[in-house]
């Protein structure tokens, strides 16, 4: 009985996961190094690596200094109030519930060339639309909740005391911040980075649509391989592909080995 | 006098981005796209809601959901027990293999999902050596949905699982249970709440899964089109009303189910 259950797991995991994981790698080398190297060197392909960096730095710099803000405010900040911090509590994980699909829609329809605020930014000379600005939202938007719900819990947790004792002598200060709350929700803020730099980085969807997927301008290395199989060419998709599963494997190993750390 | 003055304004200008933020980035488009959806008259809305091709595909979307969710719970109650009842070797690698659809780009995962199915690959030549088509059809889609919400369920069982005192498993025993009886009376109740939790989740992260789909599910209107693809081709194709109108739909169905996991989790832990 105890055999076949093991068994059984080992089937899903190999046919679901380490199976389709090495086609791609075997796919990728399919004209050995020069093919796959050649496949990442294109011009285009080393744009659209560089595109995809960039949005993970700007979106993973941006979330992590809201997210931890709020964060301490919906455990913490008496200014809001008990009913309006509760309501933004439940509001946090709406990304979560929206389609990255209808993520970037709204995008388009707030900020499109055709809305209000478009046309005022396009006669200031200014791209939103089609361009990195609303990537960038669409990608902030997707990834909102990931670093609130991290962080929310860790302080939740911790209650306040420590917190009064170190603020007596004046308000909630810096100081206090970096000497009583940093240490105890330093891990939290760790895997919410990770979470958010990988989602940020595979985000496909809300991307494909406010981009317009134009090449060597505001294409991604996720919307680059959708083009690349679109094209049957699928050795390029392969070996764009391995490069983000070969980063999204990096960041899980990271994950488990800060989980391992902060067990110790 | 001048420091904590200087700090009050600090505290001001933090708490007014950060709820500006917020406002900004998470209501203002959900409102947005509610105004949209709704802003050539509610006829526009209706006719936009009752083309065929627009219900048939909130109706497949549906449909393969529940069959991916419904294959997930079967799969994930079973490996979540297997990785937390069991030791053998490389369970820790499978443990940690779990997350792996969350970490991967959902296009990367419609790729491998391709590969698995494609032509020259192991399962796409048993198929059709009997027969059936998978690629491009319904099976791939479920099979996409299914990848990408896999941890759901195996992630929400686990804890409940570690949580679970041995004890009364043993007592079911020392009172005669036979093993199945004592896993569908003991252990599967406790199991529930988390199957029925990362169920919904999945189910609502199956409604809306487009980059895996689009990729495998050959996209024939009425056939393979699924909600999410539909969206995204009427705003390619330059009606974003009438996308607005269809997402309106989908989002309002996500919402009652993130809403109710919500209830149900909150409810859970105040007990």
């Amino acid at each position: 009985m105890r055999r076949l259950w093991i068994g059984l797991t080992y089937a899903v995991f190999g046919l679901l996961i380490v199976i389709p994981l090495a086609r791609i790698a075997v796919g990728a080398w399919a004209e050995g190094w020069g093919g796959l190297s050649a496949a990442i060197l294109r011009p285009h392909a080393l744009h659209a690596l560089g595109m995809t960096g960039l949005i993970v730095l700007i979106v993973t710099v941006l979330n992590t200094l809201f997210g931890v803000m709020l964060a301490i405010y919906l455990a913490r900040a008496s200014w809001l109030g008990d009913r309006l911090r509760r309501l933004v509590n439940s509001l946090v994980d709406l990304p979560f519930a929206v389609s990255p699909v209808i993520g970037g829609l709204m995008i388009v329809l707030l900020l499109g060339p055709q809305s209000v605020l478009g046309a005022f930014f396009g006669s200031l000379g200014i791209e939103i639309v089609y361009a990195l600005p609303a990537m960038v939202l669409a990608t902030l938007f997707i990834t909102f909740p990931l670093m609130v719900r991290e962080v929310l819990p860790v302080l939740q947790e911790l209650g306040t005391q420590q917190e009064e004792a170190a603020s007596t002598l004046g308000a909630y200060s810096w100081y206090t911040f970096w000497q009583v709350t940093w240490p105890s929700i330093r891990w939290g803020v760790i895997y919410g980075v990770v979470l958010t730099v990988a989602r940020s980085m595979g985000e496909f969807g809300a991307v494909l649509i406010v981009s317009g997927n134009i090449m060597n301008k505001t294409q991604t290395a996720t919307t680059l391989v959708y083009q690349d199989v679109e094209n049957f060419n699928l050795l390029a998709a392969n070996a764009v592909a391995l490069v983000l599963a070969a980063v999204s494997i990096a960041l899980l190993l990271l994950m488990e080995w800060a989980k391992t750390r902060r067990g110790h | 006098m001048n420091m904590r003055l200087r700090s009050r304004w600090w505290s001001f200008g933090f708490r007014s981005a950060v709820m500006l933020y917020f406002v900004v980035l998470i209501l203002l488009p959900m409102l947005g796209i509610y105004t949209q959806a709704f802003s050539r008259g509610w006829s526009f809305f209706w006719t936009s809601i009752i083309d065929p091709l627009a219900w048939q595909a909130v109706l497949l979307t549906l449909k393969l959901a529940v069959f991916a969710t419904l294959i997930n719970v079967l799969l994930g109650t079973m490996i979540g027990w297997v990785l937390i009842r069991y030791r053998f070797p490389g369970r820790r690698l499978l443990n940690s293999l779990v997350d792996l659809p969350f970490a991967l780009p959902t296009a990367v995962g419609g790729l491998m999902i391709l590969l698995l199915l494609g032509p020259g690959s192991l399962v796409g030549e048993a198929a059709a050596s009997i027969g059936v088509e998978i690629l491009f059809h319904e099976p791939a889609i479920v099979l996409a949905m299914m990848f990408v919400t896999f941890p759901f369920v195996i992630r929400a069982v686990q804890p409940l699982l570690e949580e679970l005192d041995a004890s009364e498993e043993e007592a079911a025993y020392t009172l005669g249970a036979s093993k199945a009886r004592t896993f569908l009376q003991v252990v599967l109740p406790s199991m529930l709440p988390g199957i029925i939790g990362g169920a919904m989740l999945a189910f609502s992260r199956a409604l809306a899964e487009f980059g895996a789909v689009v990729l495998i599910a050959g996209n024939i209107p009425g056939r393979t089109l699924v909600a999410s693809v539909y969206i995204f081709g009427e705003v390619e194709s330059d009606n974003p009303q009438g996308a607005a109108a269809v997402s309106v739909l989908l989002l309002t169905l996500s919402l009652l189910i993130l809403w109710t996991v919500n209830a149900v989790t909150s409810r859970r832990r105040r007990l």
